[in-house]
């Protein structure tokens, strides 16, 4: 377990700032949802309470108005993940392309079922909807990346890249 | 070849900077608008244009546009939605990847047009990069003095944002999309007031899709006289295709609407026939929520006429025998694919998209979903299958927003064309273990009758 504290340094807090200011005056919450996802890239991937309640005091507002938006969108991790989670996009034009041979594919290597985590805490497998990545399927995501136009060898390749880098891939746009 | 307006010099190198957007004129439609036409007259090329809305409703944009309320000293909003999740559709993607300045452009003359000084672009969470990417031509749209104070010395202001979503098909909606903007669940409002009265921070607000957007550019850089000159009736102009499925050449076209389904299958400049040497069986053409058509009618429609790539030959039989355009996700389906499966994995994708404000979409898109995997797996009855379209007919009409619509048309429209392909699964639960059932013998039906 991480010791770290539950705050960001000044310059993630400028930006938190600089994104608020993006609203009308007193419509700051509307920054919400871009700062939970620094707040999760931060922390370790996931949303814990702790961080929850830190970006409440962050945007003056209830710590169950995070909780609340937190919890409706599939992006936001509400337990902790492996350091890659693979997400792999299940939908029916991914479908007919391979995209249950490649969950089938991805368990068998890892030895791990879908939602699971490896036990060196490196992979989780993630099945999510149409990522509009539909002409280039079987697709997945890890991090901001897409990994398209997958067979068996690129899939491979990509799981020896992530094991070496073995750092946390996360989504940040700014 | 036909005319490209949108995606011209995607393959340009360097297209997605300034500089080399403006070597190809990039910029001439802000420069037209604000110099030399008044917001209204801008409005008025839209309407002669005969645009008509990319995101999936095909709502004509310069009528929408008229309809924005501009109560004196109130703010007005543009907001682009590029929440694109539509199962098949990935255009949106492809253009602000390839060309964020087309994006940028067309919100600025437009929000010239509505007289917004604030606008936003709403972005599917897991577009990261690609907000990445429009937050860089952003920057550079600054500092070349196209946004900020005083653009062009005329004394209009226009500040623009991007605006990150976290993964929510729901979003797509319109008045869903403003909840998640205003940093709230994606709850869509029960409608009126609409945006155009009462939307982003309860002020007169227009969304509208990506692609809408940046047509509006060569709208005002060739007036919208020329631009209705493409295409046919009241499908006016061109229309990017994400065309996927079993195709040969699966990906993002740029159609002049007055093509024939049939080019745009196979012939080479699309989609290039169907992959694997197989037969085409079947098509969603606008993305998962419109109806599946068995290939006979997607290609001529009931009256035998060819079918056309427009709005109105796409639709034309209504739900009986036709379609719609949607948002433009073509996906194409060969004599392997099971069309029951598919259905299944529809149903799931709404049952895990719904909202869950309304009990006719959060428990019939659940009950759809259990009964599918049901006859999916050999363990369906007969009865199944009446029970599916009741279910459907109960959802329809009944909810607050179009998803629940959405969720019951291609249940409706798989047993409409396909009853015999889920009678077979009940008949035959032993054929059906192995997922990949028509993988070797594939189901092709008797010539297809519209039972109900
Ligand atoms: C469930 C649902 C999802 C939608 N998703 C999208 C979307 O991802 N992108 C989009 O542009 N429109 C989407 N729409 C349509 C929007 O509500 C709205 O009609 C559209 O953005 C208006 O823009 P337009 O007139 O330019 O098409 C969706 C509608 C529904 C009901
Ligand atoms: S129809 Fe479904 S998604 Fe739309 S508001 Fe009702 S429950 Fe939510
Ligand atoms: S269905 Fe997988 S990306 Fe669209």
């Amino acid at each position: 377990m991480s010791i770290k504290e539950t705050k960001f340094n000044s310059e993630t807090l400028a930006l938190c700032h600089k994104l608020m200011k993006r609203y009308p005056e007193g419509k700051h919450k509307s920054a919400l949802i871009p700062i939970l996802h620094i707040a999760q890239a931060e922390f370790d991937g996931w949303l814990s309470s702790e961080t929850m309640d830190y970006v409440a005091s962050i945007l003056k507002i209830q710590s169950i108005e995070v909780f609340e938006v937190a919890s409706f969108y599939s992006m936001f991790n509400l337990k902790p993940i492996g350091k890659c989670m693979l997400e792999v996009c299940r939908t029916a034009p991914c479908w007919l392309n391979g995209a249950d041979e490649l969950v089938a594919y991805l368990e068998k290597k890892l030895g791990i079922k879908v939602g699971e985590t490896t036990k060196d805490g490196m992979f989780t497998i993630k099945t999510v909807e149409c990522l509009g990545s539909c002409g280039t399927s079987p697709m997945l995501q890890c991090g901001a990346k897409y990994y398209e136009n997958l067979t068996n060898q690129k899939t491979d390749e990509l799981l020896e890249n992530l094991k070496r880098e073995n750092k946390r891939q996360t989504y940040t746009a700014y | 070849m036909g005319r490209k307006l949108l995606i011209e010099h995607v393959h340009v190198p360097g297209i997605e900077t300034l500089e080399v957007y403006r070597s190809k004129g990039g910029y001439t439609s802000v420069e037209k608008a604000i110099k030399t036409m008044s917001p209204e007259a801008v409005v008025e090329e839209v309407k002669k244009s005969g645009l008509r809305g990319r995101g999936g409703a095909g709502f004509p944009t310069g009528l929408k546009w008229s309809f924005l309320a501009k109560p004196p000293g109130v703010a007005r909003y543009l907001v682009c939605n590029a929440d694109e999740s539509e199962p098949g559709t990935f255009k949106d993607r492809y253009l602000m990847e390839k060309i964020p300045h087309a994006l940028i452009e067309g919100m600025i003359t437009s929000s010239y047009a509505l007289g917004a000084h604030t606008s936003y672009i709403y972005i599917r969470g897991e577009y990261f990069y690609v907000a990445r990417i429009l937050e860089q031509a952003i920057d550079e749209a600054y500092a070349a003095g196209w946004l900020g104070k005083n653009i062009l010395g005329s004394g209009y202001d226009l500040d623009l944002y991007v605006h990150i979503g976290a993964g929510a098909y729901i979003c797509g909606e319109e008045t869903a999309l403003l909840e998640s903007l205003e940093g709230k669940r994606g709850n869509p409002r029960i409608k009126p007031p609409f945006p155009a009265i009462a939307g982003l921070y309860g002020c007169p607000t227009v969304v509208n899709n990506v692609e809408t957007i940046a047509a509006v550019v060569p709208i005002v850089n060739e007036g919208g006289c020329e631009y209705a000159k493409i295409g046919i009736g009241k499908s006016t102009g061109t229309k990017l295709i994400s065309a996927g499925g079993h195709l040969n050449k699966p990906g993002v076209y740029e159609i002049e609407m007055s093509i024939s389904v049939e080019e745009f299958i196979y012939s080479d400049e699309y989609c290039g026939g169907i992959s694997g040497g197989k037969k085409l069986k079947a098509c969603v053409p606008g993305g998962s929520s419109v109806p599946i058509l068995p290939a006979d009618l997607l290609l001529t429609t009931a009256n035998g006429e060819k079918r056309m790539m427009t709005y109105e030959s796409l639709s034309d039989g209504g739900f009986a025998t036709g379609s719609m355009m949607g948002s433009g996700g073509f996906i194409a389906y060969n004599e392997t694919a099971c069309i029951v499966r598919n259905t299944w994995n529809f149903s799931r994708f709404y049952h895990h998209e719904s909202c869950g404000q309304c009990s006719p979409c959060r428990e019939g898109t659940g009950w759809m979903e259990k009964i599918l995997h049901r006859l999916e797996n050999g363990h369906g009855k007969m009865e199944d299958i009446d029970l599916l379209w009741d279910i459907q007919r109960k959802i329809e009409g009944n909810t607050i927003c179009p998803l629940g619509d959405a969720a019951a048309w291609p249940v409706a429209a798989a047993i409409r064309h396909f009853r015999e392909e889920f009678e077979y699964h009940v008949k035959y639960p032993e054929k059906i273990k192995d997922p990949n059932h028509f993988h070797k013998q594939s189901f092709l039906s008797s010539k297809q009758s519209v039972t109900i």
